[in-house]
């Protein structure tokens, strides 16, 4: 991040402006890649209408980065129509699509419009691979093609790769791909849980050997020797940090005018149909306690060597039960870069030795259910 | 100077006022700029029908404590600048859709 960039974020966090916003147009895909979160069903989309009227309240309350995202965002028959308003009310956009709807007529009207960045998935340089992942045949061909086109027109183009274990020896040649295309490259290790709580695409997670050659890659971290050096502990300053840009900065907002802190925290916190996009920015409950909680107020995490350098997301965090618990997704990763465990992966496997051999008591149910309702915190409830 | 200058706001930008300063991001290689105070009064009232020597009267003299001479030398330093850097146009003529689109082909 440049000096500016930091300046700039420091100063929106201060006036309490939501900087950027990923805004997903619909979670409708020409794909089915295994490991994607959403559902592919069309539950009641905003309107051309609703959309635009969003962004002029978005443009208000000073969004400057606006991600737009989905599904496949081409999906949507109205794309360029929201494309082309979010562009005349000056917002910084950047797209993510699979590029399979990208032919020339559309590469032209996207460098018209001044996009900043397009973002496309590639999971392997082999078809057989790649296919395997979105279950759409000849789609590595496709998105190629597609990013071929979009450097022509001279477009920014990032490659992502999502390492999981359908691909995990693929990442250093598709980063050489991206390379030969002239895009930027970027990979992650993470295989998040679905929006509404299902766990079971967590299988796909690479393993902590895998995790381990990514982090010791020097190609892809930098100065390796820095990069997984023992941590120090969090400092008072540490203690005070806060966790990520998430309902701080930058919020998510799904087809439904659902807002979130993040795509990758789906803690409700307001409708744009029912409140005004400035209203829920401000005055969300859910926000605020987002906003309230710092590394000092994570028990486990405050406690944990890793505390000041951990990579924690607090969205994945809340998926696991508790916004102010520990992730255990970036625990795994902490060990995998450093080989030092986590305060919270100590005491899960000391748990695992000794929980076999406890003695479980069956209890009356009645006073008991009720009193754990009554004690479930807000943030462990996970409805969307 | 005597011929009438008139300034607009290039379409291949991102901007938002962020507190009292405007953010700005050429679209071309995505470099960000930011404009004090004076700067965004001039780029808001940027719009390619008002010439600059009465943006620079109109919106800065009148309400800030700059002497006039020394505002408008600013001024057109301030939009050559950002002219260099494809942010604003600049013509000798008020600018029209056709005129704007086609000066920004170039």
């Amino acid at each position: 991040m440049s000096v500016l960039v930091a300046e700039l974020a420091a100063k929106a966090l201060k006036l309490n402006i939501p900087l950027s916003v990923q805004l997903d147009l619909t979670y409708r895909c020409n794909e089915r890649c295994v490991h994607c979160y959403l559902d592919h069903h069309d539950h009641g989309e905003m309107t051309t209408a609703e959309i635009k009227d969003l962004l002029d309240q978005m443009a208000d309350a000073g969004v400057f980065y606006l991600t737009i995202s989905g599904g496949e965002i081409m999906m949507r028959r109205d794309f360029f129509e929201i494309l082309e308003y979010a562009r005349l009310r000056t917002f910084c956009v950047k797209l993510k699509t699979n590029g399979i709807l990208i032919r020339k007529k559309e590469a032209d009207r996207i460098k018209a419009l001044g996009v900043e960045t397009v973002q496309i998935s590639i999971y392997s340089h082999i078809p057989e691979v790649h296919d395997a992942i979105t279950k759409l045949p000849g789609s590595l061909e496709q998105s190629i093609e597609a990013i071929r086109l979009l450097r022509a027109h001279g477009l920014n183009v990032v490659v992502a790769n999502v390492v999981m274990s359908q691909n995990v020896n693929d990442y250093l040649p598709v980063r050489a791909l991206a390379a030969e295309l002239g895009a930027q490259f970027f990979v992650d290790p993470t295989i998040t849980p679905m929006m509404d709580g299902d766990r079971s695409i967590l299988n796909l997670n690479v393993d902590e050997a895998a995790l381990r050659e990514v982090f010791r890659n020097e190609a892809l971290v930098g100065n390796v020797e820095e990069f997984c050096a023992p941590p120090l502990g969090p400092d008072e300053d540490a203690l005070d940090m806060l966790p990520c840009s998430a309902g701080h900065t930058a919020c998510y907002v799904s087809p439904y005018g659902d807002v979130y802190p993040c795509v990758q925290f789906p803690l409700p916190s307001g409708n744009v149909r029912r409140t005004k996009f400035v209203d829920i920015w401000r005055d969300s409950p859910q926000l605020q306690e987002v906003r309230s909680i710092t590394l000092r107020d994570m028990p486990s995490c405050s406690a944990c060597t890793h505390g000041g350098t951990c990579t924690r997301c607090p969205g994945l965090a809340y998926l696991e039960g508790n916004m102010r618990g520990p992730s255990s997704q970036d625990c795994e990763k902490s060990f995998a870069r450093t080989g030092i465990p986590s305060e919270n992966l100590k005491a899960k496997k000391a748990a695992s030795r000794t929980s076999p051999l406890q003695l479980v008591q069956i209890q009356g149910l009645q006073p008991a259910a009720q009193n754990f309702a009554a004690a479930v915190p807000e943030d462990m409830a996970v409805t969307a | 100077m005597n011929e009438k200058r008139y300034v607009a706001r290039s379409t291949a930008i991102a901007a938002r006022v962020l507190g009292n300063e405007m953010m700005i991001m050429s679209a071309t290689n995505s470099t960000l700029f930011t404009l004090d105070e004076l700067g965004t009064v001039i780029w808001e009232a940027a719009d390619g029908a008002t010439p600059l020597d009465e943006i620079v009267m109109q919106k800065v003299c009148s309400k800030y404590d700059i002497a006039p001479e020394v505002a408008m030398k600013d001024a057109e330093a301030f939009v050559t600048g950002l002219a260099e850097h494809g942010l604003l146009l600049v013509s000798d003529q008020p600018f029209e859709q056709a005129k704007r689109l086609s000066a920004e082909a170039k």
